[in-house]
C-alpha cells in the first residue's frame, strides 16, 4: 500500500528538530532511518500529522569513547556500527548484536535511536540497553534529560518519550576485563524477526568465579526481559553446566511470551530456556585467560 | 497537500521534478522519472525487489520517500549496463540462468553488487547472507547465487587482465 498523507519537514540540528516537532503538535513522528516507521506508515497502522526528517542532523551521527562509557548518536547507522572497530574492540556484544539485524540494506539505512525509540519487542539494540543499563540522553523543549531502561520502555513498541522529545544519544558502560558476551537468536531465516533471542554477558575473575553475569532476552514479553534472580543465581560461582541449566529454567519460569502464527507461548518459554544456556556458554567460552 | 521540488541525479542524469510528501522513492523512479527497471514487490522492506543504491548504499526504495532523495545521486538497475553492453554482472546472470521470472533480478543485481563492490572474492556463504533480504518468487536461489559466484570470477580476471 501506500503511505497516508503528512506534511514534510527535514531539520538540521537537534534544537530544530524539537522546535519543529512543538511547530507541529502532538502527533507528529520524528523519521530517522524508516525501516520500522514507513512499511507502518504503508500499511497505515499509523497516521503522523507530521514527520519531522532527523536524517540530515549530522551532529547525531557519532562513536565515541567517553569516561569509561560507549557513547553512540542516536541516527548513528546500524552499519556503521557493525563496521566500528572501536565497537569491536571495546564492546564486541554490539557488533554481534548488529548482525543479527535484518540484512545489509537495512542496516545501511537502520539507527540505533531509531530502533531503541520503535521499541519492538523482538528487536536487538533495546536488548543491549537493558543488559548494559545504557544511559539515554533525550532532548527535549526545556532541555535534555537522562534515563535507563526501567523508564524508558513501557509495553509493546510504548516508551516514556514525551511527544516534543527526540532521543540524542545512548551510552553503554563498558565491559569489565575478564568478560566474556553473546548474542544468540531464534529466526525462522536470518534477518526475519526473532522468535526468542538472549544476550548474555559474563565477567570472571582469575579463579574461575563469577563476579557478574548480565542477561536481557528478546521475543519473550513487551520489551527486553532482564532477572535479577537468575543473575544472582550465578553470581559468585562456577558456571557449572547445571548451573547454566538452572539459571535457563528460572528465566522460561519467569517469562510470559506472547503466542502468535510463528511461534506458540509454550514454543518460546521453552526457547527462553534453550537461548539463555546457549548465550550463557558461548559468553563463557569468550572469556579472556580461562574461565 | 504539500508538493515539494525534487532535483537528483539518476545514473548519472539530472532529473528535476515534484512530489508529494508521501510519495515513496519507488515510485518516484517509476512513475515520475520513468524507469521501470526497479520492482515493487511488497511495500515494506522485505522483499527486496525495490532495492537501489543512493550515494552509493544500497537502500530499499520502498522505505525512502522521493523527497528524502533531494540532492542525492541515485543508481538504478538500469545503470548497470554500459552502451547498450551488459555488465559482468547481468552476464554472468544470464549465462548461469540467474533470471526465472525476471521479478526479483533488479534488487538482486543491486544487492550483488554492493556486495561484490565491497568484496572481490566472497564465498558462498557469504553471497547467500548478501541476497538474504531478498526474495526470489520462483525460488531459484541456486542459480542466483551461482551467478554472483561467477560474476566475481568474470571480475577477478578482468582485473588481473587489466
Amino acid at each position: 500500500m501506500k503511505p497516508p498523507k503528512f506534511e514534510y519537514r527535514a531539520a538540521r540540528t537537534v534544537e530544530e528538530a524539537v522546535s519543529l516537532l512543538q511547530e507541529a503538535g502532538e502527533d507528529a513522528k520524528i523519521l530517522a532511518g524508516g525501516q520500522s516507521l514507513v512499511p507502518m506508515l504503508n500499511f497505515r497502522l499509523t497516521r503522523p500529522s507530521h514527520l519531522i526528517d532527523i536524517n540530515k542532523v549530522s551532529e547525531l551521527d557519532y562513536i565515541r569513547e567517553k569516561d569509561g562509557k560507549l557513547a553512540i548518536g542516536a541516527l548513528t547507522r546500524e552499519r556503521t556500527i557493525e563496521r566500528s572497530a572501536l565497537v569491536r574492540q571495546k564492546f564486541p556484544l554490539l557488533t554481534e548484536a548488529t548482525e543479527w539485524i535484518g540484512h545489509v540494506q537495512i542496516r545501511n539505512r537502520g539507527t540505533i535511536g531509531g530502533s531503541v525509540a520503535h521499541a519492538d519487542p523482538a528487536s536487538e539494540y533495546p536488548a543491549l540497553v537493558v543488559l548494559s543499563d545504557a544511559e539515554l540522553t533525550i532532548q527535549g523543549p526545556d532541555g535534555s534529560r537522562t534515563t535507563t531502561w526501567d523508564e524508558f520502555f513501557v509495553t509493546y513498541l510504548t516508551t516514556s518519550l514525551q511527544p516534543f522529545e527526540v532521543l540524542t544519544e545512548l551510552r553503554f558502560p563498558l565491559p569489565k576485563p575478564g568478560s566474556g558476551y553473546a548474542f544468540v537468536e531464534l529466526a525462522r531465516r536470518h534477518g526475519d524477526f526473532a522468535l526468542v533471542g538472549c544476550a548474555a554477558q559474563v565477567t570472571m575473575n582469575g579463579k574461575g568465579t563469577c563476579q557478574e553475569a548480565r542477561l536481557a532476552l528478546i521475543g519473550v514479553g513487551p520489551f527486553p526481559h532482564r532477572s535479577p534472580d537468575a543473575e544472582a543465581m550465578l553470581k559468585g560461582q562456577k558456571l557449572t553446566d547445571k548451573l547454566i541449566s538452572e539459571a535457563g529454567q528460572k528465566i522460561s519460569e519467569e517469562v510470559e511470551p506472547e503466542g502468535d502464527m510463528h511461534a506458540s507461548t509454550e514454543y518460546r518459554r521453552a526457547m527462553s530456556k534453550v537461548f539463555t544456556e546457549r548465550a550463557l556458554k558461548k559468553a563463557l567460552s569468550r572469556v579472556q585467560g580461562g574461565k | 497537500m504539500s508538493m515539494h521540488s525534487i532535483s537528483l541525479t539518476i545514473n548519472g542524469k539530472k532529473f528535476e521534478g515534484q512530489a508529494e510528501a508521501r510519495k515513496l522513492l519507488s515510485d518516484f523512479i517509476r512513475e515520475d522519472i520513468g524507469l521501470t527497471g526497479t520492482h515493487v514487490g511488497c511495500e515494506h522492506g522485505m522483499c527486496g525487489a525495490c532495492t537501489v543504491f543512493i550515494d552509493g548504499v544500497g537502500v530499499r526504495s520502498c522505505l525512502t520517500f522521493a523527497v528524502q532523495a533531494d540532492g542525492t545521486s541515485i543508481e538504478t538497475v538500469e545503470s548497470l549496463a554500459k552502451d547498450g553492453k551488459l555488465s559482468p554482472l547481468q552476464e554472468a546472470f544470464w549465462e548461469n540462468h540467474g533470471l526465472q521470472c525476471g521479478f526479483c533480478t533488479p534488487g538482486m543485481l543491486i544487492c550483488a553488487e554492493e556486495l561484490l563492490r565491497e568484496n572481490k572474492n566472497p564465498t558462498e556463504q557469504e553471497v547467500r547472507l548478501a541476497i538474504s533480504g531478498n526474495l526470489c518468487r520462483c525460488t531459484g536461489y541456486h542459480h542466483i547465487v551461482l551467478s554472483i559466484l561467477a560474476a566475481a570470477k568474470k571480475l577477478q580476471g578482468a582485473a588481473q587482465a587489466a
